[in-house]
């Protein structure tokens, strides 16, 4: 094996790893940093990646730049939770609030790739009706983007990362069939859709996006159950295996281990490209565009940090909403025993999922909706969760036992965009000497009654699925969003329908952050999809010269 | 003494080690792990006493088998620095709260006791603990750093975070381990994979104890 990723950057020299290689390289195109590209991408997650592989189809010249390591799954992915938090973001952020996040696992990424490297591979749409919650839901805000567009943009996603999914899906508009059949569900699924059953209410097995059939040098997903630690087989369609090996051979560069610390702009109002730390020293590459790509902390961070004088509040931010409306979804659970052995170590983590509470606006005493799923923690996040219910000692060892036995149902859920959760800079700073990100989150009453109304729920249908001795998970959360939401209004959004600066035109923002509201499925598929259409609206808008 | 009756006699995760569920790079990373000296590369010896003894308090390891090296992983992370990505605003960072934290205990041993924290009874110790738990101990050797959450965001991750990443944890609760590239077979209710540790029915432990010795 070469030099640790972690070390040395590895997309150099007109070459790139090969992931579905082992010890593979492949050509990758270098651009020069006093040659103006046409787009700067900042972040290779699922927004930046997916954009830099389609604004390299159309012919664009990109560059997308990741503070991450370029890894290699097939050799350096350990079966290890421990080991691969080597590809969470770890460096320091402050929480506060009245219902601070913690951070660092299950919702952020530092690694080409992003955080879909160790994603859980849920891949939901949105309910139709969300693009318009305020008008036909009567919460939140509304969307500047049509459903129908969306739902035509998913199913290209879906057919790019050969998703594996139901025949029929159970709720919404019809929808074609998945790319790849259904997996197989684990005993953990099977418990949540007994529950169902028995409770009335509809159930699927999670349409995903790893392969339940080979897929060029993939094999099948062997349900080794560490899909959150990182996929060693690559049978997880993510960023890092699909979205960036595509951009590499339509001649995009991507450089590894390189932080963007600054946007700079020009006496005109305009961005001439980025400042980045990479093999120890600061950089400039000019770009015609930059693209915010970092994802609902780092984005506005870097907008924040891109201050200047005539931007005396942060880039884009005319508004005052850049860092505002920052959005976590609920992810509370309820676990129990079941006398049956589960063991829901094996298989992907979330194979069935309830959209029931979604797409049913009866007999709710909230707004938003929430699903459920099935799940399969590893024995570190297992016993985190059975310390934040305060066991320790023999009580935390004995409970422990019971490790092969439990079963849970955890919910993603809506929580309402409040200007009071935001993003600002904190006075302490980073190993770049940059101000480190402070994160400050509270739950509103409305997310505090579907939460109860999630947990009451999932209590039941634990039961009805046949377990015991049932208790509540009550302070997780997962995923980010908001912080620079897109709409139709400069005064209340920050980027149009495009993900295009109200303030700064040749400046985008194309990641979670531009979501208004959130919904209550994991966002990473719909990200993708707004990627996928924003750079076909570049295309588009270049053709016209608009750009 | 034990704490628990183990579900799964006789059963070894590291008896997988040259099967098809362990690949290279997981070796390595188990048995740097595993490697971990019990002595202190980064605590002063009299902080080292007390996260031994907070170790055992937190994570009563059977005495009847080898002990993972809680005090030592824990030691190794706080030289290396390696924080978790955010941290609790009231909370001052990784070292500075596990210096004021294992000083504090101490302290407040030496105040109801006059002995350090690692001197006093086991039944002392988890008292102190519990009414760290509960939020009851607060004063100046805290340096204002909340004990009741240096215990539930720092004590707690961080002691069984490490003891949950060891082998030998992995075999007390019947956990695969690592599964790459192998995978696994068999997804239904009470079906395991011939690597799989055995659950020891009532009655039947030797039966069970007889073929985890054959899991490979």
């Amino acid at each position: 094996m070469s030099v640790d990723a972690q070390d040395a950057p590895r997309g150099k020299q007109g070459r790139a790893p090969d992931v579905l290689r082992v010890g593979g390289w492949m050509p990758m195109r270098e651009y020069r940093q006093d040659e103006a590209v046409d787009f700067a991408i900042v972040g290779t997650g699922a927004g930046g990646a997916t954009l830099a592989c389609r604004l390299s189809e159309k012919g664009f010249k990109v560059v997308a730049f990741d503070a991450g390591a370029w890894w290699r799954p097939l050799e350096e992915f350990a079966s290890d939770e421990a080991h691969q938090k080597k590809l969470f973001w770890t460096d320091e952020r402050l929480c506060d609030g009245e219902d601070p996040v913690k951070l660092g696992n299950n919702n952020s990424g530092k690694a080409v790739g992003g955080s879909m490297v160790h994603f859980a591979m849920v891949s939901l749409r949105f309910r139709p009706e969300w693009f318009k919650s305020r008008s036909l839901l009567g919460y939140g805000v509304d969307w500047p983007l049509d459903w129908r567009e969306m739902w035509h943009y998913y199913s290209i996603i879906e057919d790019a990362l050969k998703i594996s999914g139901p025949v029929n899906y159970p709720w919404g508009p019809k929808r074609g069939r998945y790319p790849y059949r259904a997996h197989e569900l684990n005993a953990a699924a099977l418990v949540l859709a007994r529950g169902a059953e028995a409770l009335g209410i509809g159930w699927t097995p999670t349409p995903l996006a790893t392969v339940s059939a080979p897929r060029g040098l993939a094999h099948p997903c062997a349900y080794r159950g560490f899909c959150v630690s990182g996929c060693s087989t690559n049978a997880k369609q993510s960023t890092l295996n699909v979205w960036i090996p595509r951009a590499l051979k339509a001649g995009a560069e991507i450089r590894d281990l390189a932080m963007v610390g600054r946007i700079v702009v020009n006496d005109a109002g305009l961005c001439i490209g980025v400042e980045y730390f990479r093999e120890g020293r600061w950089q400039f590459q000019r770009a015609k565009n930059v693209v915010v790509a970092g994802y609902a902390i780092e984005t506005p961070r870097l907008l924040l940090l891109s201050a200047t004088s005539r931007f005396p509040d942060g880039l884009a931010n005319s508004s005052g909403l850049v860092g505002k409306n920052f959005m976590v979804q609920s992810n509370q659970a309820a676990w129990g025993v079941m006398d049956q052995e589960i063991r829901s170590y094996k298989g992907p983590p979330s194979l069935a999922v309830t959209e029931h509470w979604n797409y049913t606006d009866k007999g709710k005493d909230f707004f938003g909706g929430y699903s459920y799923m099935s799940q399969g923690p590893l024995p570190v996040v297992w016993a985190l969760t059975e310390n934040r219910r305060g066991l320790w000692g023999d009580a935390l060892l004995q409970d422990m036992q019971h490790y092969n036995h439990y079963v849970g149902l955890k919910m993603v859920g809506e929580t309402l965009p409040q200007e009071r959760n935001c993003i600002t800079l904190a006075d302490e700073k980073d190993d770049y000497g940059l101000p480190i990100a402070r994160v400050t989150h509270s739950y509103c009453d409305n997310d505090r009654r579907m939460i109860r109304h999630a947990l009451d729920f999932m209590e039941k249908a634990l039961a009805a699925g046949g377990t015991k001795d049932i208790w509540r998970e009550t302070d997780d959360t997962c995923h980010l969003n908001g912080t620079a939401r897109m709409g139709s209004d400069p005064h209340t959004s920050v980027v149009n329908a495009d993900c295009r600066s109200w303030d700064v035109p040749n400046l985008w923002i194309c990641d979670g952050s531009v979501f208004p509201t959130v919904g209550g499925v994991n966002p990473s598929l719909t990200i993708q999809a707004i990627a996928y259409r924003t750079a076909d609206r570049i295309e588009a808008l270049a053709s016209r010269g608009e750009l | 003494m034990n704490p628990y009756t183990s579900r799964y006699p006789g059963y070894d995760v590291l008896s997988k080690r040259d099967t098809p569920s362990w690949d290279a790079v997981t070796r390595k990373v188990i048995e740097q792990r595993m490697a971990t000296p019990s002595e202190p590369s980064f605590l002063d010896v009299v902080r080292w006493r007390a996260l031994e003894a907070l170790c055992a308090c937190i994570v009563p390891q059977p005495s009847d088998r080898p002990q993972a090296p809680l005090a030592g992983m824990v030691d190794m992370r706080l030289k290396k620095n390696a924080g978790d990505g955010f941290r609790y605003a009231r909370l001052p960072p990784l070292r500075e709260a596990w210096l004021i934290g294992l000083h504090a205990l101490d302290e407040e041993s030496k105040a109801l006791h006059e002995l350090s924290f690692a001197s006093i009874e086991h039944a002392a110790q988890n008292t102190l603990l519990s009414r760290m738990q509960h939020g009851e101990l607060s004063g100046a050797h805290w340096q204002g750093m909340d004990a009741q959450l240096f215990f539930t965001q720092r004590v707690l991750p961080d002691i069984c975070g490490a003891y949950y990443s060891h082998p030998y944890a992995w075999n007390e609760i019947g956990f695969g381990g690592p599964a790459s590239p192998r995978g696994y077979v068999r997804m239904y209710y009470d079906r395991r994979d011939p690597w799989e540790a055995v659950e020891a029915k009532p009655g039947k432990e030797q039966q069970a104890l007889k073929e985890n010795r054959r899991v490979r």
